[in-house]
């Protein structure tokens, strides 16, 4: 059975949509936007909180990866 | 629902919004193509061949009650009633939960079955699990049509795509995805989608306090005080008398509807069943049990933030309903006023992703209960597990046209009163299963023949209170407001099974003690019913008392401080 790992997925995903939301946050983002989020440039810090999960899902998968099952579970 | 489209809801998405969405399309339909590789029975089709871990079908399990309904339902309730709505989620899902991991999994997992339904073959026999499994098919058609119905007014709403179009669109998507890579792909996708969700919903949450000055600004401008605490929820309940709607609370929707619709839904049970091992599957409910606690956090906050700073909400509250605005717009009012072009994209995205989790979770239970317990029980038996694969992907796509024919009715009724539509679906079927269960798990000498009397009598109750408290029907003898009749109409549901499953079991025979080991409580050995602590099963954190204990406590702590 081939294996796939969802952690890898939800880093890859979050890793694209945290650099995109960082970079617009960053250089991208007018003062009309930041007074429309309450003074809160929210693409900036949301960016940068996806960047964070991303890593920490990639750093999971990496640090524990998935093992090949050794038997076929407790029951059949 | 269908004011959506009149009220002024259009979002202004740019070209970075459409492109964050489409990379998450994209991430979805990998998934099912990644998933396939790993379907070689049906097994592995429709129940991820039992190799999931927990967070995963934790996770799941969580995102597959996140749907349309849920998400906009709650959002409304915070905005209408305030704090009390935490009760549909500490007091209404967290025991109920706790309990399915602890008491009710080893029989479910431990004897084997793959569904609910078969469950009931396994200990009532046969009337009483047609009776299940073609009430359970037909109303997650039923839910999913309108899960799919709510997708696409909300797609028209937000993007301005076609009514017909959008539920076309949006079947298409979980089709092709649930098809290819069968209950994996499902389950990937909802751990996925309730990661967009979160991300969705917490920085919309976070603006949103700035904006009124915070949790003092917040409380400071709620107009009506009393909706600052949960109890006694009178508005909830419209239950007039305090001490009446606190049991009214505990009784009905603490414990019957809540614990029908936990233990017994196999759209939630599934995602449970399957998990790798015994402990793990008595780990998911529990797993997901934190997030519940947790979320209102990012949903009745957002709710009771909008019902202050949006002016038509503000207005509606106040009895002005000139805007055409209604509670149900409570995430894109917040998402219009509050969002940039960005995390505007990320906001659509969660919502969609929500919406889309809901219908994959109708139809991928929808069509192993099909493929299972209809199609092999009682058309065509004994053929090799490739013809039940094929039946199991057919079934998919034959759920999927259903329940774009459902979602098309759904529109059609202009989508009025869904809730209590649902809410009254539950009592009907949920209810009555919860009783059966819990006494034929309990007690062994409840015989087949009060297995399936029992069900219908409970569902026929549950009907004839809806019959007789439904304005529409003309004969109202009950004036209850929508949730308080569903809520009575579960709880009579309830006892009269209860009571004719008792009656009805001392005078018919009961099935031998050796057909019920494993699935009896007093019957079952005690080794069957606890599950290996060795290798990826080992540790005291993996412990589903211990996790259960502690999410009973965190929500005491929460209900204390918040409640």
């Amino acid at each position: 059975m081939r294996l796939f790992d969802l952690r890898l997925i939800i880093a890859f995903l979050f890793g694209v949509y945290g650099v995109v939301l960082t970079v617009t946050g960053f250089a991208f983002t007018s003062t009309e936007d930041v007074d429309k989020a309450a003074g809160v440039n929210i693409n900036l810090w949301a960016g940068l909180g996806m960047v964070v999960l991303s890593v920490a899902f990639a750093a999971w998968a990496l640090l524990r990866p998935l093992a090949v099952p050794t038997d076929a579970g407790e029951r059949d | 629902m269908s004011v959506l489209a009149e009220a002024d809801l259009r979002l202004d998405a740019g070209p970075l919004d459409y492109a964050l969405l489409v990379i998450y399309f994209v991430v979805v339909l990998g998934i099912g193509v990644m998933a396939r590789r790993s379907v070689s029975s049906s097994l592995d089709f429709l129940l991820s061949g039992r190799s999931l871990p927990a967070w995963v079908t934790g996770l799941a399990f969580i995102s597959a009650n996140l749907g349309a309904l849920e998400l906009m339902g709650m959002t409304a309730n915070g905005a209408q009633y305030g704090m009390a709505t935490v009760h549909y989620y500490w007091i209404g899902a967290i025991p109920a939960m706790v309990f399915l991991g602890l008491v009710m999994m080893p029989f479910y997992y431990g004897s084997g079955v793959r569904s609910v339904p078969e469950f009931m073959l396994r200990r009532f026999g046969k009337p009483a699990h047609l009776v299940n499994a073609i009430s359970f098919a037909v109303a997650q058609v039923l839910i999913a049509g309108i899960n799919l119905f709510a997708l696409a007014v909300i797609i028209n709403a937000l993007l301005g795509w076609p009514l017909p179009l959008s539920i076309v669109i949006a079947a298409v998507v979980v089709l092709a995805y649930t098809t290819l890579g069968g209950l994996s792909a499902a389950i990937y996708n909802e751990v996925l989608q309730f990661f967009v969700i979160v991300a969705a919903l917490a920085p919309l949450t976070i603006v949103g306090l700035i904006k009124v000055g915070g949790w003092q600004g917040l409380v400071a401008k709620v107009t009506d005080q009393e909706q600052l605490s949960a109890w006694p929820a009178t508005g909830l309940t419209g239950i007039t008398d305090a001490t009446l709607s606190v049991i009214g609370l505990v009784f009905g929707l603490g414990f019957v509807l809540s614990f029908g619709y936990w233990t017994t839904n196999f759209a939630e049970v599934q995602r449970a069943m399957s998990a790798k091992s015994m402990s793990a599957a008595r780990r998911t409910p529990i797993i997901g049990s934190y997030p519940k606690a947790l979320i209102p956090a990012i949903i009745i906050i957002p709710g009771i933030i909008a019902a202050v700073i949006i002016p038509e909400l503000a207005a509606l509250k106040a009895g002005d309903t000139s805007s055409g605005v209604k509670y149900n717009d409570v995430l894109p009012l917040l998402m219009r006023d509050l969002l940039p072009n960005g995390i505007l994209g990320i906001a659509i995205t969660g919502l969609l992703a929500s919406f889309m989790a809901g219908v994959a979770a109708n139809v991928s239970s929808f069509n192993t209960v099909f493929t299972y317990d209809l199609w092999q029980d009682y058309v065509k038996k004994d053929r090799p597990d490739e013809y039940y694969l094929r039946i199991g992907r057919l079934a998919t796509v034959g759920a999927c046209v259903l329940a774009i024919g459902t979602a098309f009715i759904a529109a059609s009724l202009g989508g009025s009163n869904i809730m209590d539509y649902i809410q009254a679906l539950f009592s009907f079927f949920n209810a009555p299963l919860f009783a059966t269960f819990i006494v034929g798990m309990f007690w062994k000498r409840m015989t087949p023949t009060a297995g399936w009397i029992g069900l219908l009598a409970g569902t026929f109750t549950a009907m004839f209170i809806y019959l007789i408290s439904e304005p529409s029907f003309g004969i109202q003898w009950l004036e209850l407001p929508g949730q308080g009749a569903s809520f009575l109409g579960a709880g009579l549901a309830f006892l009269v099974d209860v009571v004719v499953s008792v009656a009805v079991s001392l005078v018919t025979t009961p099935k031998p003690d050796s057909e019920l080991v494993g699935l009896v409580y007093s019957l079952t050995p005690k080794k069957d019913r606890t599950h290996s602590a060795t290798g990826e099963d080992a540790g005291w954190y993996r412990s589903p008392a211990l996790l259960g204990g502690g999410v009973l406590v965190l929500t005491t702590v929460l209900y204390i401080v918040f409640g």
